[in-house]
């Protein structure tokens, strides 16, 4: 128990200047992948019910590649700016949540750059 | 991760059931928390019995009652008992209300009254609202100017007043922060629907002259971006207030700074 006036409480550490940007970018992404998840579904949908020739047809066409490319980079940025908003709702434990957002951003990042390497392969091979 | 249960000594146990009122024909069951500091005890929930046809319209009518003819311990906070003060703000039959303009009429079944959510309980059903009331202090809730004062009144135009429609009703008795689940987990740093409504009040009042010092103040991931729009605060305000839009109008702001 520390006496602190309630204010002081309340104030805390005083206002972080950041969270607009976080926002603002969440908006970003998310319009960016109405196209995007539309334009990345149906051929990937459609090549993925015919089999190995048919995904490799499908990304050495130079739009479907850059198509996912661009899907998993923004997709996966989206997925670690809400998964940090989650981490930071529900996880109080300070060591833990710092844990789990280090943890989000490197699982997101190593997949966006998977996603992205697999396309590459595929499309310089051709 | 956050703790969904209630600790072994806050879960509510069954309590009394007090005695139905002699003769009385038209009886309503109030299902009511208990909890007394001084007794060690965990809470419970009382059961008491009050004759419809010798009580007010309003919830608060049947507490004055109970409190009055059967049970002088029960505790709740009451005071202008006509939506002004606030006061009597508490969890009525799963939402928050205030018991002086909710009306029995609009409960089926049993009315069960509980403290607002997720606050510590002083005793029955009133809430400590220490921390919620120093959250408001610390947006300034204070017209700010640096010019020097008129000989007359800060002037202000009809349109810019109507801006301040919807906000300025806010009596602050809380009844959005503790129905807000962002609130519930983070509502040490989150300052929670009511504060930020007040907040935006002063944003927009035309005389203000503290707009960027007040958005710097919320410019923070916990103070302000903690609601993700969910909407209790607006559909639980006894006033038909909107808080989740003037929390919305501060974010615009904030992009509006750098875009």
């Amino acid at each position: 128990m520390a006496y602190k006036t309630d204010l002081a409480r309340v104030q805390g550490l005083g206002a972080a200047g950041d969270g607009a940007h976080h926002w603002w970018m969440q908006r970003i992404s998310s319009v960016a992948l109405v196209p995007l998840t539309l334009l990345f579904v149906f051929p990937f949908g459609r090549a993925v019910g015919g089999g190995y020739e048919a995904l490799y047809l499908t990304y050495t066409n130079f739009f479907h590649a850059l198509v996912a490319v661009l899907f998993f980079l923004v997709g996966f940025w989206h997925l670690a700016q809400g998964a940090q908003v989650v981490i930071e709702d529900y996880v109080p434990h300070k060591p833990t949540r710092i844990a789990l957002l280090m943890l989000n951003t490197f699982i997101c990042g190593a997949l966006a750059v998977a996603g992205t390497l697999a396309v590459a392969t595929i499309l310089f091979r051709a | 991760m956050v703790q969904l249960t209630l600790p072994k000594n806050s879960q509510i146990r069954v309590g009394k059931t007090w005695p139905k009122p002699e003769g009385a024909k038209n009886l309503r069951t109030f299902r009511i928390y208990r909890w007394d500091p001084d007794d060690g005890q965990n809470p419970r929930v009382d059961t008491y019995f009050v004759d419809m046809d010798d009580c007010g319209p309003m919830v608060l009518d049947a507490l004055i009652k109970i409190k009055n003819e059967i049970d002088p311990t029960l505790t709740f906070r009451r005071s202008c008992r006509e939506g002004i003060c606030g006061s009597c703000a508490m969890n009525i039959d799963g939402g928050n209300k205030l018991a002086c303009i909710f009306g029995m009429d609009e409960v089926q079944g049993d009315v069960r009254i509980y403290p607002l959510p997720h606050m510590p309980v002083v005793k029955d059903l009133v809430p400590d609202l220490t921390h919620f009331y120093a959250q408001h202090a610390s947006i300034m809730p204070w017209l700010e100017t640096k010019s020097n004062t008129p000989a007359k009144e800060w002037k202000q135009s009809i349109e810019d007043r109507e801006k301040l429609d919807g906000l300025y009703e806010c009596v602050m008795c809380a009844c959005c922060s503790t129905a807000c689940p962002s609130y519930w987990w983070n509502g040490d740093r989150y300052l929670g629907p009511a504060a930020l409504l007040h907040a935006y009040r002063w944003i927009i009042d035309s005389r203000d002259e503290a707009t960027g010092e007040r958005l710097d103040d919320l410019h923070d991931p916990f103070k302000l971006y903690r609601c993700h729009t969910i909407m209790n605060c607006a559909k639980t305000c006894p006033k038909g207030l909107n808080p989740a839009k003037a929390i919305a109008e501060i974010k615009k702001k904030m992009v509006e700074r750098v875009v």
